[in-house]
């Protein structure tokens, strides 16, 4: 299966500005793109790019492949057309090629404090109902891949917006049965500029674990209009 | 140059290196550098569960599980570890829950348990017992990142995207490192009092692998050019289920909660290789069956069969296992086989430690000054000749707690040695060249080559004439691999340079490993040899110890340690 890659390059060192560099080379059926990718570096070593998996749960290679930002190594080429234009996630700093500066997104998350404030734990495990744990779903799933945050306007013209990904895992913290520091983290909500979501959907869209970010960022509002865990 | 100091060097970010910065960061100052940005890690890919005899859903007591491991490693595991192991797991199950682990939910809201191949009830005479605690089946996902936000909260400071090149040795012990940061290309220093070593396994020799392409046994590598040994390299396990054709990993759990394994003709096919515990039998079992069942037919897999759980039950406990299967080859796994293979998954052997992670210096009783490993790098050995589905990211929390534990008890009675300036001219030299050699040899290639020959002539069934054929090819791969250049490519995220200085690594290690499975003249858990299919406790029951002198590989023995279950015949 023959298959234009329309890559873009980028070494801000030498580069004044990043450019396209064509590759075409022969697919399997049953190839993904990072596959495709690491067939081009195999003759082409300068091309780089993060990958660590390779099927889907460390989130490394989010990339936007033909306008979508996706995960390259659980993006089948079959699904895709002749032509496949890749590019680095949007809207974070280019570090080389398809490498991206995730700081800011890995800062951001800090703020959330992504961990359970609880006081003195009991003897044995904490006592969640199944009911208490299903709330849960949808949101311990976040993998960080930033593909979402990626695809927000809001995070692109907004310093101090967290980012949707980001309000899924604040989601995630206060949403927990075991979690006590809820007041706390109510505080950090009103200071994060979480009103200036506009809802264009983006981040449900980009996700590529189906997860649902703006159904969080409703939900957190919900809580810091109405008060109330649920 | 730049230069850091810290007290306490944690590398790797791993579910082992975090759980020992937890409790290193008590005793002293602590930094801990990573590859790959921590959640990255491949712990992050287990997905079955994790091994505490909880009890939660029926009868269970830790020596039952202590049992089972032992039966499990096929008497290869040294006991004193294995009970400390059982033991603490209950613990250290209820402190991760504590921490914010999402496990899931039995019906009293207790941690939920499943079953699991090879975890019995009284002593293994008993029903299958529910002793995997799990969190749907991403169990490695919901530890690692769980154990990042509490080193978060902590402010444990991170070196993240560095690669750690070489250990810096003192006459007195260890006392620092080199590491590469792969985003800027710089060379950086480390000096330390105490270093940990959590860089992972090295299952990424083979070619189909369910690892993530980061497992290429950095750490060992690094420890066998430092004239230090390692231990039982042959032992690699063989994941049953890999996803065919590529190699990713079909949760056991598949297996627990129900699924079977079919052959071409339909047949359940467990049943004639270990008619009591069909599917549940240890991996080493059913990975070898499997692939026998290959070599009958002929065709390259065999099947799971999920298909008479219902979607719900499936959609409960095997999300992710139902998403890869659809994402990769399009199967709905309520309607469709699964075609799955053996692939390499896991590796028993590395660094000799005693129970508190510190690093034997002549792989027995002497302690390196300064060094740790602690989690699949690292060999204690509680996994012996074949380690039990869950039992790994339990021993990386288990046990890098111990290690942490103990440098946070050492860090202050330490003091910092001088670095060794001729070493560090010598590295720096080594990387240097890298840069100034043209690149005349594809880097692709020749790990390609390592990867496909080590599966065919190293892999679940081995012999005398297939490994010394693989030695052959390793040291003709060490010979090209000299050529191998980096001039023109640019520093900033070099990823050639990282995945050159892996094969480096992969190279040494993957003759290691063959020649300490050609030594050993036996069949005894994942290490089979169709020359000597039967295990020989007689010449055998010990650990294989190997490491360079002279730029030549050596190898030693030392007994295993028995203290409560003598070796018997393992039926399934």
């Amino acid at each position: 299966m023959q298959k234009k890659f329309i890559i873009q390059r980028f070494w801000p060192e030498k580069d004044k500005i990043p450019y396209w560099q064509i590759y075409e080379i022969d697919c399997q059926e049953d190839w993904t793109v990072l596959d495709a990718l690491e067939a081009i570096r195999a003759f082409d070593p300068t091309l780089t790019y993060r990958r660590v998996c390779r099927h889907g749960v460390c989130g490394s290679c989010a990339m936007n492949i033909n306008g979508f930002n996706s995960l390259a190594c659980e993006t089948r080429i079959a699904s895709l057309p002749k032509n496949i234009k890749i590019r680095p996630l949007p809207g974070f700093p280019i570090i080389r090629d398809l490498v991206v500066d995730l700081e800011r997104l890995y800062q951001n998350y800090t703020v959330i404090k992504p961990y359970l404030i609880t006081s003195s734990p009991p003897e044995k495990e904490y006592i969640q109902s199944l009911e208490e744990r299903h709330l849960l779903d949808g949101l311990y799933e976040c993998l960080l891949c930033g593909a979402c945050t990626s695809a927000c306007p809001t995070f692109w013209v907004n310093e101090n917006f967290l980012g949707p990904g980001i309000f899924l895992q604040a989601c995630r913290f206060i949403l927990d049965s075991r979690d006590k520091g809820f007041n706390l983290r109510k505080e950090i909500l009103r200071k994060s500029d979480i009103w200036r979501c506009h809802g264009i959907l983006n981040c449900v869209e980009a996700c590529p674990k189906g997860l649902n970010p703006f159904q969080a960022i409703m939900h957190l509002r919900k809580i810091l209009l109405f008060g109330g865990k649920r | 140059m730049n230069k850091h100091q810290h007290e306490i060097l944690i590398i790797g970010a791993g579910i082992a290196g975090l759980s020992a910065a937890l409790e290193a960061c008590y005793g002293g100052e602590v930094a801990v550098i990573s590859k790959v940005f921590p959640i990255r890690s491949h712990s992050v890919a287990a997905q079955g569960g994790t091994a505490a005899a909880l009890g939660n859903m029926e009868e269970d007591h830790w020596e039952w599980h202590f049992y089972d491991t032992v039966k499990g490693s096929d008497f290869l595991g040294d006991q004193d570890a294995q009970a400390i192991f059982c033991y603490d797991a209950i613990k250290m199950a209820y402190y991760l829950e504590h921490l914010g682990v999402p496990f899931s939910r039995n019906e009293n809201g207790k941690i939920l348990q499943r079953y699991f191949g090879g975890h019995y009830s009284q002593f293994g005479q008993g029903p299958p017992v529910r002793r995997a605690c799990v969190a749907a089946d991403r169990i490695g996902q919901a530890m690692l990142h769980t154990l990042f936000g509490e080193c978060l909260r902590r402010q444990i400071k991170f070196y993240n995207e560095f690669l750690v090149t070489h250990l810096l040795f003192h006459k007195d012990g260890c006392c620092g490192c080199i590491a590469w940061d792969l985003v800027k290309g710089e060379i950086h220093i480390f000096h330390a009092k105490l270093i940990l070593l959590a860089t992972g396994g090295y299952a990424r020799l083979f070619q189909f692998s369910t690892n993530s392409a980061i497992n290429t046994g950095d750490g060992l590598g690094m420890v066998l050019n430092a004239g230090l040994p390692l231990e039982d390299l042959e032992f690699i396990q063989f994941h049953p289920t890999g996803l065919y054709p590529w190699g990713f990993l079909m949760s056991e759990a598949v297996r627990g909660e129900g699924g079977y394994l079919l052959n071409q003709a339909g047949e359940r096919f467990m049943e004639r290789y270990a008619p009591a515990k069909m599917e549940l039998a240890p991996r080493d079992v059913v990975a070898r069956a499997i692939q026998m069942e290959i070599e009958l037919s002929g065709n390259p897999y065999v099947y799971l069969d999920l298909r008479h759980l219902s979607e719900d039950f499936i959609q409960e406990r095997l999300p992710q296992v139902k998403e890869m299967a659809f994402k990769f080859a399009g199967i709905n796994i309520k309607k469709e086989l699964i075609p799955v293979a053996p692939a390499a998954h896991y590796t028993m052997g590395g660094i000799p430690v005693n129970i508190d992670g510190e690093v034997l210096a002549d792989g027995k009783k002497e302690a390196m000054p300064g060094l740790f490993a602690a989690g699949e790098c690292a060999c204690i050995s509680i996994h012996g000749a074949n380690r039990l589905g869950t039992n790994s990211t339990m021993e990386c929390a288990v046990f890098g707690h111990r290690a942490g534990k103990k440098m946070a008890s050492l860090v202050k009675k330490t003091n910092y040695l001088p670095l060794p300036k001729e070493q560090i001219s010598l590295a720096l030299e080594e990387i240097n060249h890298l840069f100034v050699q043209p690149p005349k040899v594809s880097i692709a290639e020749l790990r390609q080559q390592l990867q496909v020959s080590m599966m065919q002539n190293c892999g679940i069934l081995r012999d005398q004439s297939r490994l010394k054929k693989q030695l052959i090819i390793i040291q003709d791969l060490k010979e090209v691999y000299k050529k191998i250049g980096l001039k023109g490519i640019p520093r900033t995220f070099n990823l050639a340079f990282e995945e050159v200085w892996e094969l480096r690594n992969m190279l040494n290690i993957a003759e290691a490993v063959v020649i300490s499975a050609l030594a050993r003249e036996e069949s005894r858990g994942a290490h089979y040899r169709v020359d000597f299919p039967k295990r020989d406790d007689k010449n055998w029951l010990k650990h294989t110890l190997i490491w360079k002198k002279e730029d030549k590989l050596t190898l030693d023995y030392k007994p295993v340690v028995i203290t409560q279950f003598p070796p018997s015949e393992r039926f399934f």
